[in-house]
């Protein structure tokens, strides 16, 4: 297999730029409803981050920092908060994923709370894509194994 | 083997090229795919959803039934990967 | 001339489309036809977004100033955001589809150790 080389400069480069990479990941997600992006462009940045951890160390190093239990929670994180918000409609005593009817829950108008139903399924999307991406690099990288690193 | 790929990929190609005769011109404002729904989502979007970004409100409030479709189809891959590749620790 | 001026997006895509069509049907490494399915698939993404386009437009997010009144909204004025929208859909599809195909593959490869076709076909005879 190949052989790691130890290169300091980047690994240097790679531990100062990653929670920039991330705080920008954050960004796009908040900012899904002023500027382009959304909750798809910001989890593929965030999970993007984490798989430059693993090319620039080890795969062991991006396992310290989510492990494989925390991985797979967040995977069912995301789709939960998706349907969370739109049972909650349901049960406010709308249709399925009809945002206006919480303005019964927060104390805004009915087109204002819209908005704030579509931010939050935009952040289950994201977390979602973010340990989708990270669980099928580290399963397709390691070839199951998740022992050694890219070696 | 490699000839006949080479033979059905043009054919394919004559087909298709051919087929574009019957469609819309490039950048029309007329086309039937920007005259039929989509004019309703852009006038609509900030007055009954306050989102400026029309992609955004068409992906998670008009058609939000598709997303979580698609949050489930990403979801799905990411556990058939698991289900296939990771084994157990001896 | 008008012909070709008025539909050539569409030709480009066509091409790319073939490229990845030969690449499916004419390689024998199974990794290779994956990357062909691949560039099929971002030719027909290419081609949907194409189609959304508007002579003049801009992006589609209404400018608004801070606190003050929205100006009327036009259709003609902004580029047409539906295909973008199924288009995202499509790429997730795409990803998803890529990342279970791969992982086949590494099965593959650990049960007759080649990604030839033809030599896995000899073998299972």
């Amino acid at each position: 297999m190949i052989e790691r080389f130890e290169d300091v400069i980047i690994q240097t480069v790679c531990r100062l730029l990653i929670p920039f990479i991330q705080l920008f990941g954050l960004y796009v997600i908040a900012h899904g409803h002023h500027s382009p992006g959304g909750g798809f462009q910001g989890g593929c940045i965030l999970g993007a981050s984490f798989i430059l951890l693993c090319v620039a160390y080890d795969i062991k190093e991006a396992k310290r920092r989510m492990t494989e239990k925390i991985n797979v929670i967040f995977c069912c994180l995301g789709v939960i908060i998706f349907s969370g918000i739109g049972a909650i409609c349901l049960m406010l005593g709308g249709n399925y994923l009809n945002y206006s009817r919480l303005h019964h829950l927060l104390p805004v108008n009915p087109v204002d709370a819209r908005s704030h139903g579509i931010l939050g399924i935009e952040i289950g999307v994201g977390i979602a894509v973010m340990a989708v991406m990270v669980s099928i690099f580290l399963d397709l990288a390691s070839r199951g194994e998740h022992e050694e690193g890219l070696k | 083997m490699k000839f006949l790929a080479l033979i059905a990929v043009v054919v394919t190609g004559a087909l298709l090229i051919s087929g574009t005769g019957d469609m819309p011109d490039w950048a029309d404002p007329n086309s039937p795919a920007s005259i039929h729904v989509s004019p309703r989502y852009i006038e609509k979007t900030v007055e009954e959803t306050a989102v400026p970004n029309m992609v955004t409100s068409v992906l998670a409030d008009y058609r939000g039934y598709d997303t979580l479709g698609e949050t489930t189809v990403i979801f799905t891959a990411g556990i058939a990967c698991i289900l296939l590749l990771r084994r157990p620790r001896r | 001339m008008e012909f070709i001026i008025a539909k050539y997006n569409y030709w480009v895509y066509i091409v790319l489309m073939m490229v990845g069509f030969y690449a499916m049907m004419g390689k024998r490494n199974l990794a290779k036809k994956l990357v062909g399915m691949n560039i099929f698939q971002t030719s027909i993404i290419l081609y949907f977004v194409s189609t959304a386009a508007k002579k003049g437009a801009t992006i589609p997010i209404v400018e608004h100033g801070h606190g003050g009144a929205v100006h009327a909204i036009h259709a003609a004025q902004y580029v047409n955001p539906l295909p973008h929208v199924l288009m995202l859909t499509a790429i997730v599809v795409m990803v998803s589809t890529f990342g279970v195909a791969l992982a086949l593959i590494i099965m593959i490869y650990r049960r007759y150790n080649t990604l030839e076709e033809d030599e896995i076909l000899e073998l299972r005879k």
